[in-house]
């Protein structure tokens, strides 16, 4: 058998059973090896039993989509392989202790039984079984034992000698097995390896998010728990002390979203981290952003909804939510990136605009991108400059002081001699609660004028393909990978993509993309395609086809390449 | 004395009733800061929503007129940003224990080095008499017309149980003793909480300046450090204590953060730490 150029290893467990180990040392130890790796999971929301998988895709060419096929499985556990029934095909290598094949599948030849349980109670115990299981890919795809025992021996360093010369053992064994099995087998894998790639660096979605928000100056995190986003905070609150960021659980997202607001008002760059149930409660709050022009930033983890829906997996349903979220009329800025390069640059970029403009902004992510992650290099991480806005007060300081431009300096309390007011209530330059019909007209034309400033300095959406097209392809968020790869599997000339990293306001130039299309197919993982229905409100352009899922899990590219090729040739 | 006037000049629409409590607070806590030696520009006061809530209209410092319920949190993170500000919350017995209850114990809690100062005039003002948390039993209001049956709140022995670091109670007429338990309660290093009563002559009938006097007395012989005893004087309804009832010291929220371990400059005052995020960025080289 043969495994050319990229190949999808799958492991599947239940929770608790320490897949993510195995994945973790994989994965750094394949890229210092020189393999370009992706890896992404999907897992159920329960701390113990259950089945959770994670992909790896070790590949000669970067790879960053996820890919529906699976060419090698390995099973930890029983129903494994029956939950990733509609994914195996008659090639795909399922490696795993007979205990661990679900009864339809046991005379599957294509089976291979390793005796992972045996080997590790050899070497001490089945407390060594992740090690051995790692080795066993390592050994199958010729990865480097120096460097996988050198992770070993700095991972068990506090265990004991013990402990790390039982798992260098386990290692060896199951990296012995593994070229055995190769042999045995007759299956030939070849992947190139790339010394440049050894030296890239690995980074999840969520830590790109966290990265690029620290980098802008984020120092402040406030936040109530709710899966994906906790990642973040969690990554921050980690790092508090090198990057002297204040990380402060708190007792609601009512409470959060508050002293997000605080922070900015007395000068620091708050955040809140959260998802899309959290975020309803925070909706008031966001209104009170708009009204006292006091910059904010949401960082919001999309997941199926409504209500508490399918916490562990992926959408992009909350759009038209962060778009409408809050009463009255105020302008906003949303952010959708795409891959973890945009993460980590739009994170930073959501802090200068929020300074800029003093509007709330929102980064909207999603379970997929924050839990996946691949190599990258360092020029594929762009840098920005914080970009500071604060303004030393004069005595006469009014805080929204009216003149030419909609954007009124913003003090802070203690920095100048100016006194500083906010008013979530109307309030006149200096912050007083006013009801004079003019003065209100003016200042609710102040708020709202923004957004043409806003809509000028708004990222242009980035296009893919061959300038002669006539069909595009229209996406945001996370889809971007998937999509970009079925366009490029299925090689269509006359069909281009256009991804949308900033979702609102839309730059206006963009619109000329639509001009030249003939047909506009629009991709969501939502049901009623809400970013379609936002450029029709736009654009005024029609959306031919919608390709649309909300079955809580993200795009594959043979899905989409299927389902664009029907479109589009059909 | 050179200390600075916390007075608005020239500022006179004032939104409150005529002979309403919330005039003689606004007294109270203008002379307390002058007397403190604070400056205006270096005092935040931020308040939720409701009669209580306008003073930052009605004083000059700097204000942040935010959401009903949500001054303490908005508060903490002020405070937390730069420690140098004088951090005040404000706002009516609604607004701090209804909409705001959970905001009061969490608060209480973390223990952020800010005064909370709750108007309570046992009933809501700006939204017209309906029924607060500490509204007396049997009371008729609009919205309960067959009287109040719930039991009040006992705010000052719920911060006691709750081992709040300064728990005290005034009453707005006594205009000398509320400023100086402002000006204490300000001074201590921790959250502060004061009860302050106040008349609502629009819409409470019951608790009129003269109940008030009639049904509280200060407390002369009273030891704050005792929190037993502290708690048993909260209990206290035949006549209402005023007074310190409890101080303890307890750690300071923003003092324990770990972004001012080693470096004590105001977080707002700070920019990136680029090298140590680059650091970051190549341990996820390896
Ligand atoms: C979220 C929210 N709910 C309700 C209101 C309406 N509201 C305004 S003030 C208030 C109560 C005010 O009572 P209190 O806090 O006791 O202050 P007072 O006016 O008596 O000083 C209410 C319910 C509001 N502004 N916001
Ligand atoms: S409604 Fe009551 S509390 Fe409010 S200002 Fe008038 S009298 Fe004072």
């Amino acid at each position: 058998m043969n495994l050319e150029n990229e190949v999808s290893i799958v492991l599947g467990g239940a929770a608790g059973q320490g897949i993510h180990i195995i994945e973790e040392s994989l994965t750094k130890v394949l890229k210092l090896s020189g393999y370009n790796v992706f890896a992404t999971k999907e897992y159920m929301s329960r701390v113990r039993g259950g089945i959770n998988t994670t992909e790896i895709v070790v590949s000669s060419k970067k790879n960053r989509s996820y890919f529906k096929k699976v060419d090698l499985l390995v099973t930890f556990e029983k129903g494994v392989l029956n939950h990733l029934n509609d994914r195996l095909d008659e090639k795909t290598i399922i490696l795993g202790e007979i205990k661990n094949i679900d009864d339809e599948y046991v005379n599957n030849k294509n089976i291979i039984d390793v005796p992972i349980t045996e080997i590790s109670k050899s070497v001490g115990g089945e407390l060594f079984s992740n090690t051995v299981g790692s080795g066993i890919i390592l050994g199958l795809f010729d990865g480097d034992l120096e460097i996988f025992n050198k992770y070993i021996t700095e991972k068990f360093s506090k265990k004991g000698a013990g402990v790390i010369d039982s798992n260098l053992k386990a290692a060896l064994k199951g990296y012995t097995l593994g070229k055995k099995i190769l042999i045995d087998h007759d299956i030939q894998i070849t992947i190139k390896k790339n010394s440049e790639v050894k030296n890239e660096v690995l980074l999840s979605g969520t830590e790109a998010f966290a990265l690029g928000f620290a980098r802008s100056g984020c120092n402040f995190v406030s936040f109530y728990p709710m899966t994906p986003s906790t990642g973040v905070s969690v990554f921050l609150a980690n790092h508090a002390k090198d990057l002297g960021i204040i990380v402060e659980q708190v007792e609601d997202e009512i409470s959060a979203i508050n002293m997000a607001i605080g922070s900015w008002y007395a000068g620091g760059r708050g955040l809140v981290t959260t998802s899309g149930g959290g975020f309803s409660l925070m909706c008031e709050a966001v209104s009170l952003s708009g009204m006292t022009e006091s910059p904010v930033v949401i960082y919001l983890g999309q997941r199926p909804g409504p209500s508490t829906g399918l916490p562990t997996r992926t959408a992009q349903g909350d759009l038209n939510l962060a778009l409408y979220s809050g009463q009255g009329e105020f302008p906003r800025i949303i952010y959708a990136p795409g891959s973890i390069e945009e993460a980590y640059f739009t994170s930073q970029l959501a802090f200068n605009m929020a300074d800029k403009y003093q509007v709330p902004v929102f980064v909207l992510s999603d379970q997929y991108l924050s839990d996946t992650y691949y190599n990258i290099s360092d020029l594929e991480l762009k840098h920005i400059k914080k970009e500071n806005y604060i303004t030393k007060t004069e005595k006469d300081y009014k805080r929204y002081r009216l003149s030419d431009s909609p954007i009124s300096k913003r003090g802070i309390p203690g920095y100048g001699d100016g006194i500083v007011l906010l008013c979530g209530n109307e309030h006149d330059e200096f912050g007083d609660v006013t009801e004079d019909p003019k003065l209100i007209t003016k200042m609710a034309e102040k708020r709202n004028n923004k957004i043409n400033l806003i809509e000028k300095d708004s990222i242009m959406p980035k296009f893919f393909g061959s300038d002669n097209y006539k069909n595009l392809i229209v996406t945001w968020g996370s889809t971007y990978y998937p999509v970009r790869d079925a366009l490029l599997k299925l090689d269509l000339k006359d069909t281009a993509l256009l991804h949308f990293n900033q979702v609102y306001p839309l730059p206006k130039e963009s619109e000329k993309y639509f001009k030249n299309a003939e047909k506009i197919i629009n991709v969501e993982l939502n049901y009623s395609g809400q970013f379609g229905q936002l450029l029709k409100q736009f654009f005024g352009i029609n959306i031919h086809s919608n390709v649309l899922k909300y079955d809580g899990r993200t795009f594959s590219v043979e899905d989409l390449s299927k389902k664009l090729e029907e479109i589009l040739r059909g | 004395m050179n200390s600075e006037s916390f007075d608005r000049i020239g500022k006179i629409d004032i939104s409150w009733c005529p002979g309403c409590g919330n005039f003689a607070i606004r007294n109270s806590l203008t002379k307390a800061l002058s007397e403190l030696s604070l400056k205006p520009t270096n005092t935040a006061l931020i308040s939720g929503i409701g009669q209580a809530g306008k003073m930052p209209h009605h004083i000059l410092v700097n204000g942040f007129h935010a959401l009903h319920g949500r001054a303490i949190p908005t508060a903490t993170a002020v405070k937390a940003v730069n420690p140098n500000l004088t951090v005040i919350a404000e706002g009516g017995d609604g607004d701090m224990y209804a909409e705001g209850g959970n905001h009061l114990i969490h608060a209480i809690r973390r223990n952020p080095d800010i005064t909370v100062l709750i108007h309570n005039n046992q009933i809501y003002g700006l939204t017209k008499g309906q029924a607060s948390p500490t509204t007396l039993i049997n009371t008729k209001t609009p919205t309960q017309p067959f009287g109040v049956f719930e039991e009040p709140l006992n705010p000052i022995a719920l911060a006691i149980s709750l081992n709040a670091s300064f728990v005290a109670r005034t009453f707005s007429g006594y205009v000398e003793e509320t400023k100086e338990i402002i000006k204490q309660a300000i001074s201590h290093k921790g959250l502060s909480i004061v009860d302050i009563f106040h008349n609502c002559p629009s819409f409470n009938k019951v608790n009129t300046v003269s109940w008030y006097q009639e049904n509280t007395y200060f407390m002369y012989d009273h030891d704050p450090q005792n929190r037993k005893e502290a708690f048993n004087r909260a209990l206290e309804n035949e006549k209402y204590p005023l007074g310190v009832f409890y101080i303890c010291k307890k750690p300071i929220f923003e003092e324990k953060l770990p972004a001012y371990e080693k470096n004590k400059t105001p977080i707002w005052n700070r920019e990136p730490v680029v090298e140590n995020i680059d650091k970051i960025i190549n341990s996820k080289k390896v």
